[in-house]
């Protein structure tokens, strides 16, 4: 079979999207919604859908924006934000999951991969990506009437070996061989570098929904080579939602008597009004929150820029350290750096920009940060040209190459449990290190190693990466066997470990036990359903998923006048309605993919309005408290966001 | 003497069949890709062993072959040319990054020709004392010692909370007395670094004996620089 295309993909934590390069020219390919950006929200519908022949039910799931909307009216079947929660383990994300609605299974063990309780079902993050990646592969596939079965993922500069291995996983489970991950500040560089090839060093910042980071790249001849990169992996556009929303649930309860934590539902409808008033906030000089409450009184609060500024300034303040950090690395100073990129839907807000201004001293420049390209799209358009590149059979990328850096040292745990580095922090990749040891012991045939990932000292401030036991060492005295391991880090930022014992010429074994991560069967066994991965009858199988979702939203539209909502319509958008409804009816029985595709797409459009509707019944009702009874009590510590600044501030 | 780079018997290309050196990455005949050569850094970019080297010019030889042998460039070849390109283009990354760097640079090298440098960094052997009193340099031993006096005294008063602004200032000062002679090693390594290149078998046996104790000199000397950055909290 022919090779297919390779799309590049930016699994965020927020949105998602998937792009490709159109001639000499990348471009993101929208959803069936005709929307570029999928949010990267999964829900598990409330019917699952019955296997006849196991005796159980098959998950069904949305992803993006029909899951969003279910955020509000069944929260505790929906997640997001799911990558904060990639190749963490269990302890780590025990104070992440106090922000989320959704909450770890109740059998969870240290030492395993966590899995999320949605529904009667437990997922562990990297499936929950995995269903997004794949309703970007089918994007990809309905777009290109074509299998898609390669790609590159973005993920973000600093995450480590185990974060990496999760993603690449969750690509293996929705179908793609994941040919290369790429770091999201250089894939940006990348999607800038194309239309001018010159030379100069640039500084990526790159403040996403959750992650920071900042890559120093030197570009010349095509090349680009980072210098330096750094970051924080738990630090973004959530963190700023988060601080407004504690304000807000906090003010309610304290002013009002209202504890709108107890609802899942509420929170979720305040934290979409906290956003609201964020994004606002970047164009006027003040946003306003008004909520209805259960007990009918009003939560109304004006919050002027100002304000918004000074609360969010120590989230902003930890994006210094690292762009610092950074800079010394790379060896130069503010002034050597010719251009800035900007990335990342947080970058619109304004403090950001003057943040990023002070840092790189631009205006004293006369320069500008680049921002010509959407902050939410370029890391997407760069993923594409890397797969363009990977691809080789373009003309526009041939002469270009990206040489990333590892962000975080390698070590080992050495005696006392201090480190030693074997390949520092910053080195281009692939990079390998050598390293021998031996007995301590007369006879020992064993010989434990702890690889860590960090800068600290001591090796239990580091990230635990993997232990490894050398076994079957021929016996010899104490000190004479000569172990030679070779530590290998790959272009994708993963560890690979070989080892042989010299003396004897034997090959000792290894077993890599991954301190975080699934093994090898476990992710074979969480490969999503078969049939999406057969590349036999594709025709067939665009057939399938088009008449599946026809059905499903025939579905929604049959329960529709049920709904308090349909009585707000006026007489002409239900005759509207029911015209799109009868003419998917009629076009689904036929065999032709996209024209059921388009009739699903007019009823979706005639619809619409009908689902705002219903989505502000659904906030207010939430608010309301209507649905009380349905909340989870295990919720009652929901939101401890950290809340900077005293409410009566905000008079 | 130096290793031996060029290997007498010629092995034969995994695609072609025709022998090569073992020293190339590429097959000279049909030019595919061949697995990690066994010779040098130095090799990798077809040099020889110096230590002074024309930097832009490696730079632009590390594009070069980058270029070539990247694993972007193999990601739909064959298995076996995948890995020798993961393989090749570590090998091309490590050097690269180990000669580039004028103190690297020199410990390779010495190290190539058999010497011992420094505090072994491996696993096995370290917890080993950095300040072994064995290394510290004979004309610096007395002021050592008071310095590491004052350093203990400034972590105390620290610890209670106390600040001593004749301490900090005579730790600074202390600081740039270092910084000083720092500049003199290096001054001193890159003369070594012209008689080791030009010199012949004796001149070059000479020069490594001192670069080593010049390498040990600075790796003691920064070890004091960076104790006193710690305590001033720099």
């Amino acid at each position: 079979m022919a090779e297919g295309r390779v799309v590049g993909i930016d699994l965020g934590t927020t949105n998602s999207l998937v792009a490709y390069m159109e001639g000499d020219r990348p471009v993101v390919i929208p959803g069936v919604d005709g929307l570029n950006l999928v949010p990267s929200v999964v829900a598990l519908d409330p019917i699952p859908v019955p296997i006849p022949a196991e005796g159980g039910y098959r998950p069904t799931v949305t992803v993006g924006n029909s899951a969003r909307k279910a955020l509000i009216q069944t929260p505790e079947r929906v997640i997001y934000s799911v990558k904060r929660l990639m190749g963490r383990g269990l302890e780590e994300i025990q104070e992440e999951l106090k922000l989320f609605p959704f909450h770890l299974a109740g059998d969870s063990e240290a030492g395993e991969v966590p899995r999320i309780q949605l529904g009667e079902l437990r997922f562990t993050p990297p499936e929950i990506s995995a269903y997004i990646l794949r309703q970007l592969k089918r994007n990809a596939e309905r777009f290109f009437s074509a299998p898609v079965t390669q790609a590159v993922i973005t993920v973000p500069a600093y995450f480590n070996d185990a974060q990496r291995q999760a993603t690449k996983d969750a690509g293996r489970m929705a179908g793609l061989e994941v040919l290369r991950l790429v770091n999201e500040p250089t894939a940006a560089a990348l999607a800038y570098g194309l239309d001018r090839a010159k030379a100069g060093t640039i500084a990526v910042y790159d403040l996403g929904g959750g992650t920071f980071d900042i890559s120093i790249l030197k570009l010349r001849d095509g090349i680009f080579e980072v210098q330096s990169t750094n970051g924080d992996t738990h630090l973004g556009g959530d963190d700023i939602d988060n601080l407004l929303l504690a304000i807000a649930l906090n003010e309610i309860h304290a002013e009002h008597g209202v504890d709108l934590r107890l609802h899942p539902g509420a929170v979720q409808a305040v934290r979409k009004a906290a956003i609201e008033v964020k994004i606002q906030l970047s164009t006027e000089p003040m946003a306003r929150f008004d909520i209805e409450l259960p007990n009918g009184d009003r939560y109304q609060r004006e919050i002027p820029r100002g304000v918004f500024e000074l609360l969010i300034e120590p989230v902003l303040a930890r994006t210094v350290g690292p762009c610092k950090q950074a800079l010394i690395d790379a060896g130069i100073t503010p002034e050597q750096i010719d251009e800035v990129v900007l990335v990342g839907g947080s970058t619109r807000i304004p403090a950001v920009r003057q943040l990023v201004d002070e840092l790189f001293h631009l205006a004293a420049r006369g320069k500008k940060p680049h921002i010509e390209l959407n902050p939410d799209e370029v890391v997407a358009l760069g993923a594409a040209v890397q797969a363009d590149i990977l691809a080789g059979a373009s003309k526009s990328t041939e002469e270009m190459l990206l040489l990333d850096v590892t962000p975080l040292s390698l070590g080992i745990e050495a005696l006392g449990g201090t480190v030693a580095r074997i390949i520092q922090r910053n080195s281009t990749i692939p990079a390998s290190a050598t390293e021998h040891f031996t007995t301590g012991v007369d006879g020992q045939t064993n010989v434990a190693i702890h690889v860590v990932q960090g800068e600290r000292e001591l090796a239990a401030d580091c990230r635990s990466l993997a232990r490894f036991d050398l076994k079957g060492i021929p016996p010899m005295s104490a000190g004479l066997p000569r172990i030679e391991v070779r530590f290998l880090i790959d272009a994708d930022g993963i560890l690979h470990v070989t080892a042989r014992e010299q003396r004897s010429g034997t090959e000792a074994q290894i077993e890599v036990k991954p301190t975080y991560g699934l093994t090898d069967e476990q992710v074979e066994s969480m490969i999503l359903d078969s049939f999406d991965n057969a590349e036999a009858d594709f025709a067939k199988r665009l057939l399938i998923e088009a008449r599946n979702e026809a059905e499903t939203i025939l579905a929604a539209v049959e329960r529709a006048p049920e709904n308090p909502a349909w009585m707000q319509l006026t007489g002409d958008e239900k005759t509207a309605i029911n015209l799109a409804r009868d003419y998917l009816n009629k076009v689904k029985q036929s065999e032709n993919a996209a024209a059921i595709r388009e009739a699903t797409l007019i009823l979706d459009h005639a619809t619409r309005r009908f689902a705002e509707l219903m989505m502000e019944a659904a906030v207010s009702s939430a608010l309301r408290g209507k649905t009380m009874n349905t909340a989870g009590e295990e919720l009652a510590e929901a939101v401890t966001a950290p809340h900077a600044m005293a409410p009566a501030e905000f008079k | 003497m130096l290793k031996v780079i060029d290997s007498a018997v010629p092995i034969a290309c995994w695609s072609c069949s025709i022998g090569h050196n073992d020293s190339t990455l590429f097959c000279p005949h049909c030019s595919k890709i061949q697995p990690p050569p066994g010779g040098d850094y130095f090799s990798v970019f077809g040099l020889e062993p110096k230590l002074n080297l024309d930097l832009p010019a490696l730079e632009h030889e590390f594009h070069r072959l980058s270029r070539k042998l990247h694993p972007d460039r193999f990601a739909r070849a064959q298995e076996n040319e995948k890995q020798w390109s993961l393989a090749d283009t570590a090998l091309l990354n490590d050097a690269y990054r180990t000669l580039k760097d004028p103190l690297r640079r020199t410990e390779y090298l010495l190290k190539l020709l058999g010497a011992e440098i420094g505090p072994e960094t491996s696993p096995a052997h370290s917890g080993k004392d950095r300040k072994d009193p064995s290394r510290v340099p004979t004309d610096l031993l007395e002021e050592v010692f008071e310095l590491n006096m004052q350093l203990e005294e400034m972590r105390a008063a620290r610890e209670s909370g106390e600040t001593d602004a004749q301490f900090e200032a005579s730790l600074t000062q202390a600081k740039e007395k270092y910084h000083v002679l720092l500049e003199a090693v290096d001054e001193d390594l890159r003369a070594e670094w012209e008689a080791w290149d030009s010199g012949g078998a004796a001149a070059r046996a000479a020069a490594q004996r001192r670069m080593v104790a010049l390498l040990d000199r600075r790796r003691y000397l920064s070890n004091l620089v960076r104790d006193v950055n710690e305590v001033l909290g720099a």
